[in-house]
């Protein structure tokens, strides 16, 4: 008789707490994305908390590279939304289970902003460099992440093979030129903004970057004066929600609202190419088009999977085989 | 007489059961701590090296760039270990026997290599050292940038191990063997010597491991160049970052075994050389 | 003692390979955190992130330093003082930890508490340890493990037994012998350890890093604010941060030179 009390009144309180539970709207969303947009984000969450979908909608966030985020949210990281510097890292949270293969098939290709592949140069940029054919000068010191310690800098590799391939050249004569450029290169730090540092400290007359990194350097007060060659990739950032979330309807309207104008307008500010064209079209002086500017798609390479184990196969992979040329390796 | 030895036996072995008593205790806690804290850890690199087989085991370790980075991170580090032994017992020596203004605000300041974050360590040896040097010294981008910086994260060590026994030793001897006719070197060579090594060969030790695995500090001066100034620990991190776990674990596997080995000789030597002191 | 020559000789020695080695860096880091003045530095320090980071390094730090201390003074005493097999093993085995750089130790402890880890199912059963405190802890605990013991072996082998063999002819138990005659005997070896341990602690980036999850006001460490200072251009406030580092490092130094025991030491 005791015992059937005791389970009623277990049950009546476990009945009365998930009523609670259920009642309170505490929807909390965790966003695990690569470390440069940490300042737009700091500014949209607070918009999209505005706006009815994002009412009552508290967030934790995390930056770091996109690789270790990758890993991380692979080992376990909780997260709701990811928002990474390059698709084959979303696609290989596909391959781990964790976001729907679909994701590309979102608004804007599963993409959320854009931005493009620039030289940076030096004050007055006395070497004159403008194109990729300078960057092959003798004595022209090139600075460039390493393509195996990050994940971002193959965006530069495919940027100066892509421009050779749009001026003509066969495939065998880009992989020449992606040789010699290799050669003028005297550092290859881990990651991209270490290589901002080090040609910050003097190393080098000419720096590969990002768009939107010389963009935010410039805007904490760095002098990072830069040149968009004529023909250079378009960078494309995804973002996707993560299939174990909880609060999946949150997360895409969180999603949805990344790529309102309003939003779009909001990334601009902060050194983003919108994926919004009409947005896009508002900042034509800010963000001019290049003419030569090509999609890693438009190379017909067979996109970023096929294109990650011909150039970038640690063993077999044409910047395995460059580097130990570069570095005197037979083999 | 037997009646005695009869009496007092009883006690000694009561003592002797408790002795070997706390010492499994405390021999089986620091063998559990030692098998969670690090055994744990290294076996499940071993079984993620061996995840390809033997065969990717090898082709893992085997390649140039592996090889490469490899011989670079053990000279450089074996280096650093020697100049260690010699640089740190005499900055030991001098803040222990020496007086000078200022002496206690250095020795304060002895471990701040380990309290300052490794991009911090990194990013002012660049400016200070790097092609923007104050000084005129630009060593940045070579293989001089890593002994620079694996000094720099290992200072600590030899001097740190040295101190402790340099405080505790006996001046006595020393005076006596001065009193006795041998000169400051032969002093320094039979007295205070041996009684420093193990000190010394502790230091070195820690700062040979300590360099092998440098990462942070080592990353920005370097300059990063593969086959050149690329140290194993960034090609591990290199291959981390193209999916490769396996050959990572594997890479990182043979720089422990090695490093293994060298501190079990280190540990040798240590033993040779105090065998005098063991009953 | 040494002749003055000798003695002016290493002086300058040992005073040259601070200078270059660690002097010259650590006043160019004081010197980048006060160029614009006050500011900057003041700024990044203030903010609840980086107080809450402060808070999050000194728990970590509270925890390691201890379990590291006791662990260090009982593998010395047994490394010098007991016989067993393995001696050299485990010897080699406390240093191991710092072979690894700390890209090996996150994937380490990754392919042990990751969700395909061996300890993955800990997880179901609603064990959070990856990216929450406890990862953090191990990682720190990982790599500032040796320092005690290795300050504490050579010492106890330096002294020697005599004085306590001692005390136990004269009927005291191992726990009195300890306490009255070994511990006071390597105080400046615990000492030491326990600072460098510590300082340890507080500097520690890149494993903590890899198992933090990196998130914000949740799991960031004092170095992750450095980090995420760097990141945004602010160097004058991740130099501050880092001398607040080290400044906690130089007080536990002095703090623990400050309880001398009322003999002073030879």
């Amino acid at each position: 008789m005791r015992r059937r009390f005791i389970v009623l009144a277990l049950l009546a309180a476990a009945v009365a707490s998930s009523v609670a539970a259920a009642s309170t709207k505490d929807t909390r969303l965790s966003l695990v994305a690569y470390s440069t947009p940490r300042e737009a984000y700091n500014q949209l969450i607070p918009e999209f908390q505005k706006t009815q979908p994002g009412n009552g909608v508290g967030f934790s966030q995390s930056y770091a590279a996109s690789g270790d985020q990758t890993r991380a949210v692979k080992a376990g990281l909780n997260a709701d939304v990811v928002a990474l510097s390059l698709a084959p890292d979303v696609d290989e949270l596909v391959a781990a289970g964790l976001v729907d293969a679909k994701w590309k098939r979102q608004s804007y290709r599963g993409m959320v902003t854009n931005s493009l592949v620039v030289f940076v140069v030096r004050d007055g940029n006395p070497k004159q460099i403008r194109g990729w054919s300078d960057l092959i000068r003798p004595r022209v010191q090139v600075v460039t992440p390493n393509p195996f310690t990050s994940g971002s800098a193959r965006w530069n590799v495919m940027a100066a093979y892509g421009a050779q391939r749009k001026l003509g050249k066969t495939d065998k004569q880009a992989q020449g030129y992606l040789l010699k450029l290799f050669k003028n290169v005297v550092s290859q730090d881990k990651s991209a903004r270490d290589s901002l540092q080090t040609f910050n400290a003097g190393r080098g007359d000419v720096l590969l970057a990002y768009e939107n990194e010389a963009l935010f350097a410039q805007s904490r007060g760095q002098k990072l004066p830069f040149v968009i060659p004529r023909s250079t990739i378009l960078i494309e950032n995804p973002i996707a929600v993560v299939k174990t979330s909880d609060h999946k309807a949150e997360a895409n309207a969180f999603l949805r609202f990344l790529r309102t104008p309003a939003a779009q307008r909001t990334f601009a500010e902060n050194g983003y190419r919108p994926v919004n064209k009409a947005v896009a079209r508002e900042f034509t002086k800010r963000f001019p088009a290049r003419p030569g500017q090509f999609t890693i798609e438009q190379l017909g390479l067979g996109g970023w999977e096929r294109v990650q184990k011909r150039f970038f196969d640690p063993r077999t992979g044409v910047m395995a085989r460059i580097e130990r040329q570069v570095g005197g390796v037979t083999g | 007489m037997s009646t005695v030895d009869v009496a007092s036996r009883p006690v000694r072995s009561v003592k002797l059961q408790s002795e070997r008593a706390s010492t499994a205790l405390s021999l089986g806690l620091v063998t559990t701590y030692l098998t969670l804290i690090v055994g744990l850890p290294i076996a499940a690199l071993v079984f993620e090296s061996l995840n390809g087989g033997w065969a990717g085991f090898w082709e893992a370790v085997s390649s140039p760039e592996a090889v490469g980075a490899l011989k670079l991170t053990l000279w450089t580090s074996i280096a650093v270990a020697l100049l260690n032994a010699v640089l740190g017992t005499v900055t030991a020596w001098v803040l222990v026997r020496d007086s000078f203004r200022g002496k206690t605000l250095v020795n304060a300041i002895i471990d701040l290599p380990f309290a300052l974050p490794t991009i911090v360590a990194g990013l002012t040896l660049l400016a200070l050292y790097g092609p923007q040097s104050p000084v005129g010294i630009n060593v940045a981008f070579t293989t001089t940038s890593i002994v620079l910086a694996m000094l720099f994260v290992t200072l600590p060590f030899v001097v740190r191990t040295v101190q402790p026994v340099l405080l505790e030793l006996d001046q006595e001897l020393e005076q006596a063997a001065k009193s006795l006719g041998a000169s400051n070197w032969q002093t320094f060579r039979r007295v205070v010597f041996p009684n420093v090594l193990p000190g010394i060969l502790s230091g070195v030790a820690l700062a040979f491991a300590k360099a092998v695995g440098e990462f942070g500090s080592l990353v920005i001066i370097t300059g990063n160049l593969p086959y050149k100034t690329q140290v194993s620990s960034v090609f591990i991190f290199s291959r981390i970052e193209s999916g490769d776990r396996a050959g990572a674990a594997a890479v990182a596997v043979v720089l422990l075994a090695i490093s293994f080995a060298l501190l079990l000789s280190i540990g040798a030597i240590r033993h040779y050389a105090t065998r005098h002191d063991r009953d | 003692m040494t002749s003055p020559l000798r003695r002016i000789g290493l002086r300058v020695i040992a005073l040259g390979y601070l200078i270059v080695i660690l002097v010259a860096p650590l006043a160019l880091v004081f010197y980048r955190t006060f160029e614009d003045g006050i500011g900057p530095a003041w700024d990044a320090l203030s903010t609840p992130e980086t107080v809450n980071a402060f808070k999050l390094t000194l728990i970590i730090t509270a925890i390691a330093v201890p379990l590291n201390t006791i662990f260090g003074i009982a593998c010395g005493l047994a490394i010098v003082r007991r016989r067993f097999r393995g001696k050299g093993v485990v010897n080699a085995l406390v240093d191991l930890p710092l072979a690894l750089s700390p890209v090996v130790v996150g994937l380490s402890l990754f392919l042990l508490y990751g969700l395909d880890g061996w300890f993955g199912w800990l997880g179901d059963h609603g064990i959070q340890i990856l990216f929450s405190l406890p990862a953090m802890v191990i990682a720190t605990i990982f790599v500032s493990l040796p320092f005690v013991a290795r300050e504490v072996v050579p010492t106890l082998r330096e002294i020697g037994d005599e004085q306590e063999q001692a005390a136990r002819t004269l009927g005291a138990n191992s726990r009195q012998t300890f306490w009255r005659i070994t511990l006071p005997a390597i105080r400046w070896a615990v000492i030491y350890g326990v600072v460098l341990t510590t300082a340890r602690c507080l500097g520690e980036y890149g494993a903590v890093a890899v198992v933090s999850g990196r998130l914000q006001g949740e799991t960031e460490t004092a170095t992750l604010r450095v980090e995420e200072r760097y990141e945004s251009f602010d160097l004058a406030g991740a130099y501050a941060i880092s001398i607040v580092l080290a400044l906690i490092a130089v007080l536990v130094l002095v703090a623990m030179t400050a309880i001398k025991p009322k003999e002073e030491a030879a």
